[in-house]
Parts: structure tokens; sequence; C-alpha cells
């Protein structure tokens, strides 16, 4: 599979053209960032790193805890459930918003990009916002058919600091053979 | 226990290779992966979402975790002062439980930039080889790491101009 990515707009319906380049879903999470919730990444990764795990170093180098800077996403992440949700609560809503609009029932994600600034800190209450660059013409890989599409989010403390960007590009496609199906 | 600091920026140059990470990776591995980074999509927990609605040969790595992955490698090498600025990597095929994955990297520069932060630059490669798949390539980075320039600096204490990833 190879991400082929390009800015079509010329074969876009018109109601995918006006959302490009413009911000959705600006949202504060609902939860603080939380330090033990790190160690599920540094034990998945068996991450030993002391900055994460010795608070002498943590001091010394960042002025006491951060979080393990790749876990950038994860502050957004909304719980599977919580009271009043309806449906699967998902993390890139703009995602799952083009799968439903071009009817591509399966989705990978084939590239992505960090770009890390200020740390993120045990306390903080992280806020985004998404914003779709590009949207490709049909394409076929050996998944299926369907269109390449780029999606940046920019990340941001309570303090309004910028935390982060990252640069999403994921593939929704139709099975070959597959005729039917709903968007999940 | 302080802070070490085992790469210095004026040790490195371009064309240092680093050493090989291998990982035999279990079902766990890829499970507690996605939950770690509240990934609760299926196709990285679930075997039957994974192999007949994708249709991919199991539960795979998600992104996130893929990252952390990334970051645990290049900090492996720095220590604790080498802080990432940016990542990109691109995902060709998926990492199954059963694999063996490698992770191995190139320095492809090395720089002090205008505020003095010292920079590298690196290509990592992610392979994998499984029982019933071939060794292959399953993802490329580059990733850019800022590493201290002398026994005392800090990348860390970067903030505004001084940091420009």
């Amino acid at each position: 599979m190879t991400a082929e990515t390009e800015t079509a707009e010329h074969d876009l319906p018109d109601d995918i053209v006006v959302l490009i380049d413009v911000p959705q879903y600006e949202r504060a999470a609902t939860f603080d960032v939380e330090r033990g919730y790190s160690y599920n990444t540094l034990a998945a990764t068996q991450n030993g790193n002391p900055l994460f795990w010795d608070d002498e170093v943590a001091d010394e180098l960042t002025d006491g805890a951060i979080a393990v800077p790749t876990t950038l996403s994860l502050w957004m992440r909304p719980h599977f459930w919580e009271p009043g949700a309806d449906g699967e609560q998902v993390a890139l809503q703009v995602h799952f918003d083009l799968k439903a609009r071009f009817d591509l029932p399966e989705a990978v994600m084939t590239d992505n990009t960090l770009i890390l600034h200020e740390p993120v800190r045990p306390g903080d209450r992280i806020s985004h916002r998404q914003v779709l660059r590009s949207v490709s013409g049909p394409k076929t890989t050996k998944l299926g058919s369907g269109r390449f599409w780029v999606i940046d989010i920019e990340y941001l403390n309570q303090r309004d600091e910028l935390v982060g960007v990252e640069s999403y590009t994921g593939f929704g496609y139709r099975r070959a053979g597959d005729t039917g199906g709903d968007a999940s | 226990m302080t802070a070490s600091a085992p790469v210095l920026h004026p040790s490195v140059a371009v064309d240092d290779t680093l050493p090989d990470l291998i990982v035999e990776v279990t079902p766990t591995t890829v499970v507690l992966g996605a939950l770690a980074s509240r990934d609760w999509r299926p196709m990285h927990h679930d075997f039957k979402f994974a192999t007949e609605r994708n249709g991919v040969a199991d539960i795979f790595l998600n992104t996130p975790n893929q990252a952390a992955w990334f970051e645990r490698y290049v900090t492996d090498w720095t220590g604790p002062r080498g802080r990432i600025g940016r990542m990109t990597f691109r995902m060709r095929d998926s990492v199954f439980p059963g694999d063996a994955m490698t992770f191995s990297a190139t320095v492809t520069a090395a720089e002090v930039d205008e505020s003095g932060c010292g920079w590298v630059d690196l290509d990592v490669t992610l392979r994998a080889v499984g029982p019933d798949r071939p060794e292959r390539v399953c993802s490329t980075c580059s990733a850019r790491v800022a590493v201290p320039v002398t026994a005392d600096d800090n990348p860390w204490s970067r903030r505004g101009d001084d940091w420009r990833p």
C-alpha cells in the first residue's frame, strides 16, 4: 500500500471542497493529562527512558514530569463510552465523516507526522482542532478502491500554547467485490 | 540518579548507524499498544473484525503505538536529554502478532541551527518477519531529534524561538 495524495478539488463534491483548510471540531478534552496513563505507553513499548520513570531526572531536565511526547493524540481521544454519548465515540471525526460521505466502509492510516512543541504535562487540559487539507481522486490499491485524504490536527494546552501538530493520511476504501455495508 | 548524556552532537556524523532493536510481537503487544493510546478501533484487538472485515492477516499495530515505538528506539540511543522535534512515518505494511520487528536507523544529517540547537536527522526503518510472512519493510520514518551540543546542554530547556522542530 502506498499513500498517494493530491489535491483534486476539480472532482470533489462542493460540500467537501468547502471544508478544505477550514478548522472543524474545535474542542477541549473531557479529562486532564494523567501521568498514570502514560505508563501504559511506556509499558507497551518497554520504554525505560528515566525521564519518565525517575523524578530526579524529570526535575533536572524538564522541571517536573512530562507526558511521553508521542502520546500527543491520546489526550484528545474520547472515552469509548460516557453518559449521554450516542454511538461509538471516535477520535478523528473528520476521517469518519469522509468515510461516510464517500460511502467507504473501510479505512487505514498510511502516513503520520508529529511536530512536537511545548511538552505536555500532567494536569494539562488539551484542546484541538481538525483541518481537512486534501482529498484525492479515486484510487485503487491492493486493499480496494477509495480515496486518500490528509487531515491536520493542532493541539494546544490550557494556556493556548501550541504543544504539537499532527498530520494523518488516511485511505478510505471499499474492498474488491464489496458492494454494500455500513461505514464503520 | 542524574540524567546522563550518552550522545553529544559533536560525536554524531552522517552515515552513523544505530544499534538494531528486535522485538517479538504478540497479541498483547498489539492490544496493549492500542489501549495505551486510547485507540478502541476493533482492528487492533478483534481478530475476526481485522481478518473478515478489513481483509488483513490479523490484528495489527496501530498508528500512535508505532509512533511510540519509534520514540522509544530513538531515545534509547540519545538518552533522556534527546528531544524529538519531528517525526514522519509511512506505513507500507502492517505489523502482526507472530512477527519479529526490527528497528534500524542511519544518521542523514547533523547540524546546529541558528539558535544553537543540535539536530540529528535519522532515517529509521521498521522491518518485520513472521512465521508465515516474509521479511518486509513495514514502515519508514524520518525523525529529527535534538541532542546536547555540550555535556551541560539540555534541549528540553528550549522554548519559543529557540525551539524550531
